[in-house]
């Protein structure tokens, strides 16, 4: 019966990968898509919860006894368009580091920081 | 036995997507991601998120992306620095979940936990107390209608900031100048621009039967909304943002979004005067039943509206700030040139 819980570790490798590109790429994009994988995983994660063998979609008709679960459901889809929001909120973030460092690269973008922190550091030793 | 199918799809997308350098190709296939993930929602009986998630992940969010590649660039530089830190952490942590996973209940079982409570009493008595077939509109805006007040509002809010980050204040002169270059694109896609136009009234209209039909099939405000804002995204993509904006007015939008919010608050602070808990429509009428209908009416054209213009405005800014950039791009061309 390990096939019954096949579904739980398609979502941990997803959630991992999902969380592997967000540590390990710099790019920012690449880092949104990563936060996207993982957010679906959590999405596959509770539909799959809802799912009853012999069920169907929770629409009430007549002669249909079995129903899937619809709380999962109700929350996915709100958190789905929920989702899209705070990702446009990212991109949109992304845009305006793009503007001011010229660059989407992590490692970059740290490099012009630390730079500019250190002749910071120097113009206050030497006024 | 199809959803094993789509599951091991998906993975295989995601590591393809780990391994790709081109920043638009990984998008595509995160479209492709999304579009494999509303299968198997379908798949698993959940239509109205497979709906969701159809018009969401594999349409708005790759536009999205893709607008955005276009200002940064679409190159993604190699790291210098090894991963295996990352894989380390990834790989505890996937084990340790993997470990927890055991104590799950089996993929489908009836008697597990999450399937004994709240859930049955939707399903008995949603009939009832509510009337309408689909139970998942029910719950989302009768049983959890406060819950689903707040995502409307968060919504608005990602809206806000995405209108903060990303707005340009436009002068007359850099939309004809705009519109010089819109033109001139257009006359090369002649066919998909009138195949467009003839869709779109149909889009709209398709737009409009999910969010009245929600209450008896999949649909309802949330779907709606992202295919109604698909449609003038659509328009807008081929026409240019400044035809767009000249049909469809940015401050116009704004306002509807706002206009939304405050419908869903209201039909809460009615109920409250009518001598009910905060969004209880039983009281909006002497009938409960028919209260009940009325106020799911009302708060999914609330979320209708709100989803449908924060998409609009968001495409409108991500598309504005582009074309702002272009400008700035061109004056600084033409003063270096000039010296």
């Amino acid at each position: 019966m390990l096939i019954g819980l096949f579904n739980d570790w398609i979502v941990v490798v997803l959630m991992m990968i999902g969380l592997y590109i967000v540590i390990a790429h710099g790019n920012l994009i690449k880092k949104l898509i990563g936060l996207t994988i993982f957010q679906t995983s959590v999405f596959i994660f509770y539909i799959s919860m809802a799912n009853v063998d012999g069920g169907t979609a929770p629409i009430l008709a007549d002669g249909i006894n079995q129903y899937s679960n619809p709380l999962p459901h109700v929350l996915i889809l709100t958190a789905i368009v929920v989702g899209i929001a705070t990702t446009a909120l990212g991109l949109s973030l992304v845009v305006r580091i793009k503007e001011s460092y010229n660059s989407i690269e992590e490692e970059e973008i740290q490099q012009q920081d630390n730079d500019e922190q250190l002749s910071m550091n120097k113009a206050e030793e030497n006024p | 036995m199809i959803d094993i199918v789509l599951l091991t799809l998906l993975v295989v997308i995601a590591i393809a997507i780990i391994r790709m350098k081109d920043l638009f190709a990984a998008v595509m296939l995160a479209g492709i991601y999304g579009l494999l993930s509303a299968s198997f929602f379908v798949a698993m009986d959940a239509v109205d998120v497979a709906f969701t998630e159809a018009a969401v992940g594999a349409g708005i969010s790759t536009l999205l992306m893709l607008v955005v590649i276009t200002m940064t660039g679409s190159k993604e530089k190699p790291t210098r620095h090894k991963p295996f830190s990352a894989l380390f952490v990834v790989i505890i942590t996937g084990g340790l979940l993997i470990y927890g996973t055991l104590d799950m209940p089996y993929f489908g079982s009836a008697d597990a936990p999450i399937h004994n409570h709240t859930s049955p009493r939707y399903i008995k008595d949603s009939m009832q107390e509510i009337g309408i077939p689909n139970i998942v509109t029910s719950v989302l805006a009768s049983y959890r209608a406060f819950d689903t007040f707040g995502e409307v509002v968060v919504i608005f809010t990602a809206g806000i900031g995405v209108l903060t980050l990303l707005s340009v204040a436009r002068s007359k002169e850099n939309d004809d100048k705009i519109e010089a270059i819109n033109d001139s694109m257009h006359q090369q896609h002649l066919v998909i621009r009138i195949i467009s136009k003839m869709l779109i009234p149909f889009i709209f209209l398709f737009a409009l039967y999910v969010q009245f039909h929600g209450d008896f099939g999949p649909g309802g405000g949330f779907q709606a909304g992202v295919i109604f804002a698909s449609a003038i995204i659509l328009y807008t993509m081929l026409f240019g943002l400044s035809t767009a904006r000249k049909v469809i007015n940015q401050t116009f939008v704004q306002i509807i979004a706002a206009l939304g919010v405050l419908l869903y608050g209201s039909v809460g602070i009615v109920s409250l005067m009518n001598g009910g808990n905060f969004l209880d429509y039983n009281v909006l009428s002497s009938n409960p039943i028919t209260g009940q209908h009325l106020g799911i009416l009302l708060i999914e054209w609330g979320v209708g509206c709100t989803v449908a213009s924060v998409m609009v405005v968001i495409f409108f800014n991500f598309a504005g700030r582009r074309a702002f950039q272009q400008h700035k791009k061109k004056l600084q061309d033409k003063e270096s040139s000039a010296c």
